[in-house]
Parts: structure tokens; sequence; C-alpha cells
């Protein structure tokens, strides 16, 4: 299977990203923000976390006007994979290509900590390998990851099964880590073929470094 | 010619800045003065362009294109000669 990661200036987990998919026996090539074209035998797009174009005017909003961004919307409208992780995500959002937007934290903190996540639904490509209120352990540092979308918008996702994650406590209780509305760590498109989440499962690889449940989410993308 | 842009978060969506200035205003003594705090940002443009209305459109186009987000966000817009 073949990985794109991008990187922009101001990327600083493509590195992260190439490990963890390597270790799942995957082929990643990272894509520099100038390039024109995505490789064309990508089978899922990874838009890596850090700090795209230093966070200027809101995080995410510049980023989605580079170069390589015109390819990726003609990638996403084919229906290829995209998994946006941080900084990914508010790009994802950013570029129109998700619903609802990112605000600053709620307790205007950047927050960098280990968090559980609950698995919302498991029914699409990314967490198949999960069941629905599974918990899992994963990393989160983000200074903007207050998830905010109009009540109709809720509404939609809820009803098409397009949250996936949600933040809780270790028994499964949801909490407000950083104000997103209704708790949202993780969201998807209505196809289910775009998936965007503040937490960073790549970092969660190694038993060694606090948790390796990062490795039965992005598996999900390697089974068909 | 120059562009004034403010921007804010909508009416409706919470304004964590905001709310913990306003409390710390609270603190300081003025409880009883402050109503609400917003809190956005401010972006000034100089133009090329001599033409007022058209100066408008462009500002205009600039802030849904990329300067604000209006998904979360609103934009005024003042034109200074």
């Amino acid at each position: 299977m073949k990985v794109s990661v991008l990187q922009f200036p101001g990327t600083n987990c493509e590195y992260d990203a190439k490990y963890a998919f390597e270790r799942l026996g995957c082929e990643v090539e990272i894509i520099w923000h100038k390039d024109k074209e995505l490789p064309s035998d990508t089978d899922l797009l990874v838009i890596p976390g850090g700090f795209s174009y230093g966070d200027y005017l809101r995080s995410g909003a510049i980023a989605r006007f580079a170069n390589i961004m015109d390819s990726v919307q003609t990638y996403a409208k084919n229906g290829g994979k995209i998994l946006g992780i941080c900084n990914g995500f508010q790009i994802l959002l950013e570029a129109g290509l998700l619903p609802g937007a990112m605000k600053r934290n709620s307790s205007l903190h950047f927050i960098s900590q280990f968090s559980k996540l609950k698995v919302i639904s498991s029914d699409n490509v990314f967490l198949q390998e999960l069941n629905n209120n599974d918990i899992v352990n994963i990393p989160v540092a983000h200074h903007d990851g207050n998830y905010f979308i109009d009540e109709n918008g809720l509404k939609d996702l809820e009803a098409n099964d397009q949250i996936i994650l949600k933040y809780c406590d270790d028994h499964g209780d949801e909490i407000s880590l950083n104000g997103a509305i209704s708790n949202i760590a993780g969201i998807c498109n209505k196809e289910k073929t775009i998936f965007g989440l503040m937490p960073h499962p790549e970092r969660a690889m190694e038993d060694i470094l606090g948790s390796s449940d990062g490795v039965k989410m992005l598996n999900g993308f390697l089974n068909k | 010619m120059k562009a004034i842009i403010n921007i804010a978060l909508k009416q409706g969506v919470l304004d964590d800045q905001g709310k913990a200035t306003h409390h710390a205003l609270d603190t300081l003594g003025f409880e009883n003065v402050v109503k609400d705090v917003r809190i956005g940002k401010q972006i000034i443009i100089e133009l090329n362009s001599s033409n007022e209305e058209d100066a408008k459109v462009e500002v205009s186009k600039m802030c849904d294109k990329l300067l604000a987000n209006t998904v979360i966000e609103d934009y005024q817009i003042k034109i200074v000669v």
C-alpha cells in the first residue's frame, strides 16, 4: 500500500507518520507542498500535524492554498482516502473537505497529554478494527482543537454516523478536553473517505512510548 | 487608500478569550461597567485602488476566500481614503 504524506513549511509530524505507516508495512512518500501532483498510485493521503505556515491568520488557513492542494481536492472528489491529523484536520476544515471549524481551546492553553478516546462509530475504513464504545489511549498536542459546528451541522454529523471519536475518561464517560462541541475528537465526511482527528495515533505505535493503540487505528486503512 | 477589516467570532459562537478577559475586568473592579467583551483581530490592507466601491468588493472577496472563516467569524470592512 502506498501512503503519501504532505509536508508544508512548519509541518513537524511527517516523519512520525512515515515511521508509523512503514511499521505497518506501507510504502511511504513525503510530498512537498510546492509539488503540483500527488503520486498517482496513492492509496492513502496523510496530512500530518504541526504548525503549517506558523498557524498564521488561522491554523490551516494558508496551507489550504498551497500548490499541492488542487491535486488534493481532485483526489478527494474521486473518492481518494485522506487522513488529517491535528494540523491536518485543521487544514481539511479550512479547505472545506470536512465540515465545521476550529477555535482556540476553551482553556486558552496548549494541551499536551495522553487522552482517552471513545469510539463512537467504527463503521468506516479507519476504525474498522475497533468496536463502538472501545476506549483508546492517544496523545493530544494542540492549541486550536475546540471543534465548532452549528446546530444543523451537528445533527447532520450525528445522523450520518460522521462523529468517529470523542474525548472520554478512563470509564468511557465523555469529558470536555478543549471545549469542542459534543466533545468531538474526530469526524469523517458523509462518504466516509476523509477523516480528521485532533489526537495523534501515529505517536501511539510503541508500548515503550506509552501506548500502541494507534496501531489498531491506522491498520484499518490496510484492510480492504 | 486603506481597508481596515475587523474580524470577530459570530454572535452565538462562544468567545472564550472574551469571556476570560471579561472575568479579569470584573476582578479588577469593573464589574458594574462591563456588560460584554468580544475579542477579534484587525487587518489593515493598503490598496492600489482609488475607487472606494471597487475596493470594498475586492476586500469582501479576500475576506470570504482567506481572511475570515465565515463558519465561525464575521467581518466588517471600513475603507479609509
